[in-house]
C-alpha cells in the first residue's frame, strides 16, 4: 500500500510529461499539464494520510478525534482552483498562436522573427 | 522516423530515470498512513477552541497561513489579466452575429434560469457556510461562477452578455483581491500584524464564527467568482467569433 | 477501497495523457476528474473534492471546448 500510494502519483506525473513531449496539438498539451499538475495533489493528499483518521471538520463531536493531516488539504484545494486560470493562460496563448499562424501543431510553429 | 517518433523514444528512458528518482525520494517518506507531523495534530488540537472553527481546513486557509492564501489569490488575478490581455481585442462579436444565436425553445428557458438560480443559491451556500461544514469561498466561488454559466447555456449569448459585462465584473474582481489585502491592512494600522484576527471569535457554528476569517471568506469567494467568470467570457466570445464565422462560411 | 481507487485513477491519468484528439480527450479528462473527486473523499478530504468537482465538470471543459472550436480549421 505504501508502494502503490505513492508509486501512482509518479507514475500519473511521468506519464503526464511523457503526453506533453509526445503532443501533436497545443491544446492537448495543455492538458497533459493538468494531469501532471494533479499528480501532485495525490501526493499531497497521499502524505497526510492517517489510518482509521476523519476528515478535520468536527462539528458535533470532540474534537480530540484523530483527522488527517489539514495543511496539506489547504494547499491542494486553493492549488485546484487557481490551476484553472494559469490552464486558461496556456490556452490564451495557443489561440494566440493558432490566429497568427494557422496551426496548433508545436512542431510546425516556426519561430518568432523580428 | 519521423521527428515525433524519436522524441518519445529518446524520452522513455529519461522518464524511467526520473521516475526512479521520484520513486527513491518517496521511499524516504513515512510509511502510507502513518504520517506524524506534529503541525497537523496541533492545529486540528487547537483551531476549534482558538477560532471557534470546527472546519479546519478553512481555519488554515484563511487565519494560520492566511498569507499563502493571499499570494494565491494574486496568482489568480494575474492569470485572468494575462487572458483578458491576449483575448479581449482579438475578434468580438458584432451585434448582428450576436443576434443570429438563439435558443429556441422555451422549456429551455425556463429551466434553465430556474436551475441557474438553484446552482448559485448552492454556491452562495457553500462560501457561506465554508467555516462550519466543509466548503469556503475557493469552492463557493466556482460553484456559483459554474451557476451563472448555465445561463449561457440555456439561454443563448444575449441574455449571457447582459449578466456578464465587462464594466460589472471587472471592477467586481479588482473589489474581491483589494478586500483581501485591504482587510489585511487594518489589522497592520490598528497595531496588530498584517492579516491579525480583528474582530475575535465569534459563536462555535453561526455564519459569523472567527471574526474577521469570515470576511477575508467573503472576499476571496467574490474574487474568485468574478475571475471565474472574467475566464468563462473571454472564452465564449471566442467561441461564438468561431461558430458566427463558420456560418458566414456555409 | 483505496487501493482500488488509486489504480483506477492510475488507469484514468494513462488514458488522458495518450488520446491524441483533444475532443475525446476532454471527456476522459471530466470521468478522470469524477475519479480523483471519489479518490479525495476516500482519502477524508472533503474540501479539496468539492473544489476539483466544481472545477473539473464545469470549468475545464468550458474552456476547453471552446478553445478547440476556435482552432479548428
Amino acid at each position: 500500500m505504501h508502494f502503490l500510494a505513492y508509486g501512482v502519483a509518479v507514475w500519473i506525473f511521468c506519464v503526464g510529461i511523457y503526453g506533453a513531449i509526445v503532443s501533436r496539438n497545443l491544446i492537448h498539451l495543455a492538458l497533459c499539464l493538468s494531469v501532471t499538475q494533479s499528480a501532485t495533489y495525490v501526493l499531497l493528499l497521499a502524505i497526510g494520510y492517517r489510518n482509521h483518521a476523519t476528515a478535520p471538520i468536527f462539528k458535533g463531536f470532540e474534537n480530540r478525534t484523530k483527522g488527517v493531516d489539514p495543511v496539506v488539504q489547504s494547499l491542494a484545494l486553493t492549488d485546484i482552483v487557481v490551476s484553472v486560470t494559469v490552464i486558461a493562460l496556456i490556452l490564451a496563448l495557443a489561440l494566440d498562436a493558432h490566429k497568427d499562424a494557422d496551426t496548433v501543431d508545436p512542431d510546425e510553429l516556426v519561430g518568432m522573427h523580428g | 522516423m519521423s521527428r515525433r517518433a524519436v522524441r518519445g523514444l529518446i524520452a522513455l528512458p529519461a522518464l524511467g530515470a526520473l521516475g526512479a528518482l521520484l520513486a527513491w525520494g518517496a521511499s524516504g517518506l513515512a510509511p502510507f498512513g502513518h504520517f506524524h507531523g506534529f503541525y497537523g495534530q496541533l492545529l486540528n488540537a487547537i483551531a476549534l477552541p482558538q477560532r471557534h472553527t470546527t472546519n479546519t481546513v478553512t481555519a488554515i486557509v484563511f487565519d494560520y497561513r492566511g498569507v499563502d492564501t493571499m499570494g494565491e489569490e494574486l496568482i489568480l488575478f494575474a492569470a485572468v489579466v494575462g487572458v483578458v490581455l491576449l483575448l479581449r481585442d482579438t475578434g468580438k462579436p458584432t451585434p448582428q452575429d450576436v443576434a443570429r444565436d438563439r435558443v429556441g425553445s422555451d422549456a429551455l428557458h425556463v429551466f434553465g434560469v430556474l436551475g441557474a438560480a438553484a446552482a448559485i443559491l448552492v454556491g452562495v451556500w457553500l462560501a457561506a457556510f465554508g467555516l462550519v461544514t466543509p466548503g469556503g469561498g475557493f469552492q463557493g466561488g466556482v460553484a456559483i461562477a459554474s451557476g451563472v454559466v448555465v445561463l449561457f447555456l440555456t439561454a443563448g449569448f444575449r441574455s449571457w452578455r447582459h449578466v456578464a459585462t465587462e464594466k460589472a465584473l471587472d471592477p467586481l474582481e479588482g473589489a474581491g483581491a483589494s478586500a483581501y489585502v485591504a482587510l489585511g491592512l487594518a489589522a497592520l494600522v490598528s497595531g496588530a500584524p498584517f492579516l491579525h484576527n480583528l474582530l475575535g471569535p465569534g459563536q462555535t457554528g453561526t455564519l459569523f464564527s472567527g471574526g474577521s476569517l469570515s470576511l477575508l471568506n467573503w472576499a476571496v469567494a467574490l474574487e474568485v467568482a468574478a475571475a471565474n467568470l472574467v475566464l468563462y467570457t473571454e472564452f465564449i466570445e471566442q467561441y461564438v467569433v468561431a461558430l458566427v464565422r463558420d456560418r458566414g462560411d456555409e | 477501497m483505496i487501493a482500488a481507487t488509486l489504480i483506477l485513477v492510475a488507469l484514468g491519468a494513462t488514458a488522458v495523457a495518450l488520446c491524441l484528439d483533444p475532443l475525446r480527450q476532454i471527456v476522459l479528462s471530466g470521468i478522470y476528474g469524477l475519479l480523483l473527486v471519489i479518490l479525495f473523499v476516500v482519502f477524508q478530504a472533503p474540501d479539496v473534492a468539492l473544489s476539483m468537482l466544481a472545477v473539473t465538470t464545469v470549468a475545464y471543459p468550458l474552456i476547453v471546448l471552446a478553445a478547440i472550436r476556435r482552432t479548428r480549421k
